[in-house]
């Protein structure tokens, strides 16, 4: 090796290095230039993660993204209503980054790291799958980032190790479940037998064991299929699987499926006919209901992961209707659950600026946030597990029906059900609390 | 073993890294320590490649490094650095050294292949088995090193530097050798290989070993600088295809090359994604088929190119 | 007897699928001596084109018959657009270099591929459901199953039957044979071999973009569509055996078969069956089940 060599290596390292080091300007993020209020007070950058491709991108990742735009962009101009309507993130203006959540969980945690250590943001809100959420609740702690998580639904993250930098705003996976076990006693008390479909990752298997283990404590008569269906996430075709529920002796067919999966599974079930035969639990099914149309069945039960999208749209409270009629105005359809998810999420991230102070640390902004009680767009949220890290709400069911007359699916005897009476008192894993017989619910 | 110019190139200039990243910021600190644990596995598949060996499925060995130390970890708490390296590395090799019986009576195509097979058959298992964190594989704790566990992660960036730096010595030192020298032979004329006395097999069976043994090391590191392990980023065939796509971009001209090569995919992967994150794939690709037509001797290459002259052998 | 024949239906129509796809995989390897990655790309463009224009001519108020047509046309025009570009502007200037490379080759075509996907129909998820609606659903085996993933069987049924006829009952698969057996004999009898190549490359291409298709309307037509079809299909062309038809048909069969019991019986294995029986045939057959025989050379 030569001289010449040894030098122009040198130089490649030392080009590279500083072009990392000066690129590093924000003009060229994607940033969304929100409200013209340009260089009047601070500015904070919030990264906003969520599936800009593959099959969850369109049901939900969209519409989650529009939900986070729509509310960064109201609250800088301070358009929402009372009690919000203060300008900005204590008076800050936010930018948004949007960032693809897709790639899996190793790939987020390492993009993850370059969002925090190279692009310097402030807060990091967003994210929709629970594997993402659980890998990276413990990067966040390592590099002391406030961090709010939106829509990811394993119980886990909280139950496992408690969390200093870490939230999350809405309910975790065992609300959706025992509630949806709950409506399913009540309005199908003959129910004999229940099998499941779900994703192969933490949030399925959480679904599916806390739906199981709830029935059998309230409904101790009816059996559970031994053959319930664990397909890869985002496998797209479920043949083999729905013939295999179809042949089970089960009368109910339960499913956490989300996004492209579940459009796909309710498109194949249903030209199969398993709904019309057995009853379909869609704990995440929401999202279908304005997508789908006249091709989503009638008689299923349908949840949104909380009151959220199609179960809250008469609530006619002013936060509400103004997430409505705005949403409706600026995307042409009504505010699905992942759009509600994330405007709370980033309501919520509002919330602890205001009460941090000026340019605040993430310590502050997490005790800001920390166990705090807050009235969001459709429901009242309490953020009273894991510490205070961890959020409650009430969640509710309804079954589908399509409205001839004006076109597009409703849901009838919608019930809700009390966050004390679906989630564990603090400090009490959910698992444990289901198997001890849901002590201290309050229905 | 170290009077040689590439050796001495290796230490002094895994000296002024080591040095160069206490004061770097620590992103740029993570792409090193990133691109320098991938570059680990791309040295034993620069060891195969120069035999005219292609593996199209080295993540089983990757992944296999990496989930001993994420189940390390998780069942027996075992957080130090060089315990989950040598594990990583431990069991990753005894697997190579294994399936290397089988896999020294295979060329061309049906060593790509096989390769492949077997990689999938651990992501079935993986991604099917809830022991085994399925789809999501698992967090993984701080490593310690002896005992103290640090406050940054500059003293893993430190260690994975060292480690580099002495495998590229070894695998320098290696081909070397009258074993290591059968490479390009083994490539050329296996029949004359024979002739002269030596054994194909043997040698294609210890050059597998090192690949997985170094593709093992690389996993465990590569887990340990991420914190994370998950099948679809570390074992699935994907994965096989990206060690083989930067090493064919480092160009097998030497062991320096494999880090240079994985820097710049580090680098290129990096910033393709922030810039146009719905077409980083093609950015790669494109770069990829670029290198396969115009730069077939990879990075490495051109670097000897501008240089002026050819390196020592 | 309601599981067995349940499963085996549902092997069938997953083995058709496998069947469609690795055809043209196999043909081409056969030929050309190549190991496609890119197959996988024809695939999802193929499902793409087919669900975005069904889709579209159903909102424009045609009857949904035509989707039928729909699904041939877009796999004829994936096919010979894509083929075509592909062959003539890459792979054309590879064929003297070793064979790994070529697979590495068009490894960087399918990231290159998928991407412009992206670009060109976006993210969200198309749905070409009509022509499965149109077909209604009939009872067997005390289930309901739908007719269209029934009639995958009989299209199946047709290209293998096709292929055969090609290969031997034309002039030009003699002229295939030819190639196949000895491609310096075939130029030296005057064989216009590089036609050859890029049509059976159009060809091969064509099969992809039919499975994508063909299997659009029934599932939702997302980004990454492909990356599992490549696998699949390889391990389907290795335990049948590379190059050969019938050992596609043999593959496809063992494998959809496979995986059907163990969705019914064995969940957990499902994915893991497949790769094993991959490992396997290649440990201990490695020129696959159904190998043609095969001089060899040198």
């Amino acid at each position: 090796m030569n001289k010449g060599l040894v030098a122009v290596l040198a130089a490649l390292v030392v080009g590279a290095v500083a072009f990392m080091l000066t690129s590093e300007k924000p003009s060229e993020e994607k940033k969304e230039a929100t409200a013209p209020v340009a260089d009047e007070g601070e500015q904070i950058t919030i990264a906003v993660p969520s599936f800009l491709t593959g099959g969850a991108a369109g049901p939900f990742g969209i519409p989650a993204m529009n939900g986070a735009k729509m509310v960064v962009d109201a609250i800088n101009k301070g358009k929402l209503p009372a009690p919000y309507n203060t300008k900005g993130f204590g008076g800050a203006t936010a930018s948004l980054i949007e960032l693809d959540e897709g790639g899996g969980a190793t790939k987020q945690v390492a993009e993850y790291r370059n969002l925090v250590e190279k692009r310097n943001v402030d807060a990091v809100v967003g994210y929709i799958s629970s594997g993402n959420c659980q890998a990276l609740a413990p990067i966040a702690e390592e590099l002391k980032q406030f961090t709010i998580f939106a829509t990811c639904g394993t119980p886990r993250i909280f139950e496992e190790a408690p969390r200093q930098y870490v939230f999350r705003t809405m309910s975790h996976a065992t609300a959706d479940n025992t509630a949806a076990a709950m409506y399913v006693k009540e309005n199908f008390p003959g129910m004999k037998g229940y099998t499941g479909i779900q994703q192969n990752y933490a949030w399925g298997q959480d679904s599916w064991r806390d739906f199981d283990l709830t029935l059998k404590q309230i409904m101790p008569n009816s059996k559970a299929s031994d053959n319930v269906q664990f397909p890869k996430i985002f496998a797209g075709q479920y043949g083999s699987e729905i013939s295999a529920m179809s042949l089970d002796s089960a009368d109910l067919v339960h499913s956490s499926f989300w996004g492209g999966d579940l459009e796909a599974f309710i498109f194949q079930g249903a030209a199969r006919g398993l709904f019309a035969k057995k009853t379909g639990v869609l704990t995440v099914g929401g999202t279908a209901a304005y997508r789908l149309g006249k091709k989503l069945p009638n008689g299923i039960v349908l949840g949104a992961r909380g009151p959220y999208g199609i179960l809250v749209r008469d609530r006619d409270s002013v936060l509400n209707q103004w997430f409505i009629n705005t949403y409706k105005n600026l995307y042409g359809t009504y505010p699905s659950g992942p759009a509600y998810q994330y405007g709370q999420a980033i309501l919520a991230a509002k919330i602890a600026y205001d009460k941090a102070g000026s340019d605040p640390s993430s310590e502050q902004l997490a005790g800001a946030l920390r166990g705090i009680t807050f009235e969001s767009f459709s429901t009242k949220v309490e953020m009273s597990l894991g510490g205070g890290h961890q959020a409650v709400t009430e969640n509710g069911y309804g079954i589908t029906k399509y409205d001839e007359v004006n076109g597009e699916n409703i849901v009838t005897d919608v019930k809700f059900y009390p966050a004390s009476c679906i989630m564990p008192p603090d400090g009490v894993g959910s698992v444990e609390w289901i198997k001890g017989g849901m002590k201290g619910a309050k229905c | 073993m170290f009077n040689d110019k590439t050796s001495k190139f290796l230490l002094v200039a895994g000296l002024l890294l080591i040095l160069g990243g206490a004061f770097a910021p620590n992103w740029i600190v993570n792409q090193f320590m990133f691109g320098f644990s991938r570059a680990l596995a791309i040295l034993g598949l620069m060891v195969l490649w120069r035999t005219g060996l292609v593996s199209f499925g080295h993540a089983f060995y990757f992944g296999l490094g990496a989930y001993a130390v994420a189940i390390l970890d998780i069942k027996l708490g075992v957080t130090d650095v060089f315990l989950r390296l040598i594990a990583g590395a431990l069991v990753a090799g005894t697997a190579g050294f294994l399936v290397g019986f089988i896999m020294r009576n295979y060329r061309n195509i049906f060593f790509a292949m096989l390769n492949t097979a077997i990689s999938m058959v651990l992501f079935g298992i993986v991604v099917k088995t809830e022991a085994l964190g399925s789809t999501d594989g698992f967090a993984i704790s701080m490593s310690t090193i002896l005992g103290v566990s640090p406050e940054t992660k500059y003293p893993l960036f430190v260690i994975i530097t060292l480690v580099g730096m002495v495998a590229a010595i070894l695998v320098n030192y290696y081909l070397k050798t009258t074993f290591g020298k059968l490479t390009t032979a083994i490539r050329d004329n296996e029949i004359r290989v024979e002739y002269l006395g030596f054994s194909v097999a043997h040698a294609i069976h210890l050059k597998y070993s090192i690949s997985a043994i170094l593709a093992g090391g690389a996993g465990a590191l590569m887990a340990m600088s991420l914190g994370q392990v998950d099948p679809e980023s570390m074992i699935n065939w994907t994965v096989s295809g990206e060690l083989v796509f930067i090493t064919i971009l480092s160009g097998p001209g030497n062991v320096i090359a494999p880090f240079i090569g994985s820097l710049v995919f580090e680098v290129l992967r990096t910033y393709a994604f922030e810039l146009a994150p719905q077409a980083w794939q093609l950015i790669m690709g494109a770069t990829f088929l670029t290198i396969i037509f115009f730069i077939p001797g990879g990075i490495w290459s051109v670097l000897e190119k501008i240089g002026g002259k050819k390196n020592d052998k | 007897m309601d599981t067995f024949l349940t499963i085996l239906l549902d092997g069938l129509q997953f083995s058709s699928y496998l069947f469609i796809v690795s055809a043209g995989l196999t043909i081409i390897f056969g030929v050309m001596k190549i190991l496609n990655v890119a197959h996988g790309s024809f695939y999802a463009w193929g499902a793409y084109t087919a669900a975005f224009f069904i889709g579209k001519f159903s909102d424009m108020g045609m009857p949904d018959a035509l989707g039928f047509l729909i699904i041939i046309a877009a796999a004829v025009v994936v096919g010979v657009v894509l083929g075509f570009i592909i062959e003539q502007g890459i792979l054309k200037y590879m064929y003297q270099r070793d064979e790994v490379l070529i697979v590495l080759a068009t490894f960087g075509l399918f990231l290159v591929l998928e991407d412009i996907i992206l670009i060109a129909f976006g993210t969200d998820p198309y749905f070409a459901y009509q022509p499965m609606a149109l077909l209604a659903a009939v009872e067997i085996g005390g289930i309901t199953r739908d007719v269209y993933g029934l009639t995958l069987i009989g299209v199946a049924t047709l290209v293998a039957i096709g292929c055969w006829w090609l290969l031997n009952k034309t002039k030009w698969g003699t002229i295939l044979k030819a190639v196949i057996f000895d491609r310096e004999m075939g130029i030296s009898m005057g064989i216009n071999v590089p036609l050859v190549y890029t049509l059976t490359f159009i060809g091969g291409a064509i099969l992809g973009g039919l499975g994508g298709a063909y299997i659009a309307p029934t599932i939702s037509v997302a980004p990454g569509l492909g990356t599992e079809v490549i696998v699949l299909s390889f391990a389907v062309v290795v335990v049948g055996g590379m190059g050969s038809i019938a050992g596609a048909a043999i593959g496809s069969l063992i494998i959809g078969l496979l995986r059907a019991v163990a969705v019914h019986e064995l969940p957990q294995v499902e994915l893991f069956v497949v790769f094993a029986v991959m490992a396997v045939v290649l440990v201990f057959r490695p020129e696959g089940l159904f190998a043609p025989a095969k001089p060899r050379k040198i």
